[in-house]
């Protein structure tokens, strides 16, 4: 009994009192999530970087959201949702060369040599010269070539579309697996690519460039065209073609790019 | 006397301050992923008079050689930027807060006043109730320009499969242009809001804190007031 008696003795709130009280209340919560949120942000800034594997040189916190991120834009990717082309005449004649990793660091290399290996399995090998590759059915594409330092350049190549290519050398079961792994002769680059982007329609081998036989440092005999990526997955100078389920060897995750690298 | 008058709800400063820290990350990592290709200038007539950015800001800030950790942090924050942008709109649109702030037919004239106003040019206070029209416009805009960034942004992200938001957006080229100009926007819509919160006051920022502003009224139309919304202990 005694204590309702209590609180009903107690004043009511004067408006000084009320104004102090809210104005406690508001600004304690304030800085308190404020301060929160300063060592929130230490805690991302210090995180440490991921252990190297797969992907590498991302804080780890970062990694985990990019693969998020990758896995939620996966749900919009389709094969009727192609890259826009354009007419011949719209193609730079001068393309633009943005990096040479796995083709002047290979002093070896010659042409004439070139077989792509596909590996078919542990031990066994696929090898297929560039005649065999001409022979089948070619594609032409003019598209806006995407570079992830944030360039682009209307660009015409021509080739063996991928899916076509993997059906006429009987590889569709293999290509069932989640992952294709590319890599230049000399294995200095290499890129993975998740199986959507692979069979996607505008998905090409390349062996022609403005009409004319692809140069060197374009990526010749034989290199990828892979509209739905950044230019980084666009490897050139193909020399072994892989599947595997899980992520293959991917250069520029390996430095903290997100490995999708999906437009 | 002294009365509280309730200026803003929870929400609305909730997503305010949330928005500040955000944004500030979007554009400091966006600067690291601007600085692989920085393309945009103002030229006239053929000689630059301004180039985004130059050496001296690069180095100052630490942008060079960052795109990778540039584009993890952009894109993980973008969706803080959007979530709290989606909930301040959901918000206002269902309390029906929007009627306060969006631009009325004289805003566009009276927000002229509110300018000559502010640089001491006329004496003539304008009508100022929760937002004058200055502000009315100013923070409509803001949202818009926040929707904006993230469409553009969409639109450069998967350009492919989001090809009708690039398309909407003029294009790959211009939606890049588009998302940096925003950009900029919020950088000069930032200085002018300091200044403003600045000069307005207390009272005023305090209000973006604990929600109410102190007035002083006459206790009659205390009483008054007091029914009319209904806030009276």
């Amino acid at each position: 009994m005694e204590q309702p008696n209590k609180k009903k003795v107690k004043a009511p709130l004067t408006i000084e009192q009320k104004i102090k009280r809210r104005n406690f209340i508001s600004f304690g919560a304030f800085f308190a999530l404020g301060g929160g949120a300063v060592a929130g942000w230490k805690w991302l800034l210090d995180a440490p970087e991921e252990t190297a594997g797969i992907t590498g040189g991302a804080r780890a916190p970062l990694r985990r959201a990019l693969n998020k991120t990758e896995l939620f834009f996966r749900n919009f990717f389709s094969n009727n949702h192609t890259v826009k082309t354009y007419p011949k005449e719209r193609a730079a004649k001068t393309v633009r060369v943005n990096s040479l990793i796995g083709i002047e660091d290979d002093e070896d290399f010659n042409e004439k040599n070139w077989k792509l290996e596909v590996k078919t399995g542990v031990l066994q090998s696929l090898h297929i010269g560039i005649e065999e590759i001409k022979a089948l059915p070619k594609t032409e594409i003019v598209f806006d070539f995407k570079c992830v330092e944030g360039w682009d350049q209307i660009q015409h190549w021509g080739g063996v579309k991928l899916s076509d290519f993997l059906s006429h050398f009987k590889l569709e079961t293999l290509a069932e697996k989640n992952y294709m792994g590319l890599k230049t002769p000399n294995g200095e680059y290499y890129v993975g690519l998740e199986r959507d982007s692979v069979l996607h329609p505008q998905t090409i081998l390349a062996y022609e460039m403005n009409g004319q036989p692809i140069t060197i440092n374009h990526g010749a005999p034989l290199r990828l065209i892979i509209p739905v990526k950044y230019g980084i997955k666009n490897l050139k100078r193909i020399g072994v073609m892989s599947f595997s389920n899980s992520r293959p060897r991917d250069y520029w995750a390996e430095q903290g790019y997100d490995y999708y690298s999906g437009l | 006397m002294k009365e509280i008058k309730e200026k803003h709800a929870f929400l609305m400063r909730w997503t305010h301050w949330v928005n500040f820290p955000v944004l500030a990350v979007m554009i400091w990592s966006g600067l690291f992923i601007y600085w692989a290709n920085d393309a945009y200038g103002i030229s006239i007539f053929g000689i630059t008079l301004i180039k985004f950015f130059p050496e001296w800001f690069y180095n100052y800030f630490h942008i060079p050689q960052r795109l990778a950790e540039g584009m993890a942090f952009h894109f993980l924050f973008m969706w803080f930027f959007f979530i709290n942008g989606l909930l301040y709109i959901i918000y206002t649109i269902f309390s029906g807060a929007w009627r306060e702030l969006i631009p009325q037919k004289h805003s566009f004239k009276e927000a002229w006043l509110v300018l000559l106003h502010d640089l001491h040019i006329r004496k003539t206070v304008p009508p100022q109730k929760k937002y004058n029209a200055a502000q009315r416009i100013a923070y409509t805009a803001i949202i818009l320009m926040g929707a904006g960034s993230v469409i553009t942004g969409l639109a450069i992200y998967k350009p492919v499969q989001f090809y009708w938001i690039c398309w909407l957006c003029g294009g790959y080229h211009f939606a890049r242009i588009i998302h940096f100009t925003l950009t900029i926007g919020y950088v000069l819509f930032f200085l002018i809001h300091i200044v403003q919160v600045a000069l307005a006051g207390w009272n005023n920022f305090r209000s973006v804190i604990s929600g109410f502003e102190v007035v002083e009224s006459e206790p009659k139309i205390k009483a008054k007031k007091t029914i009319e919304n209904g806030t009276a202990e």
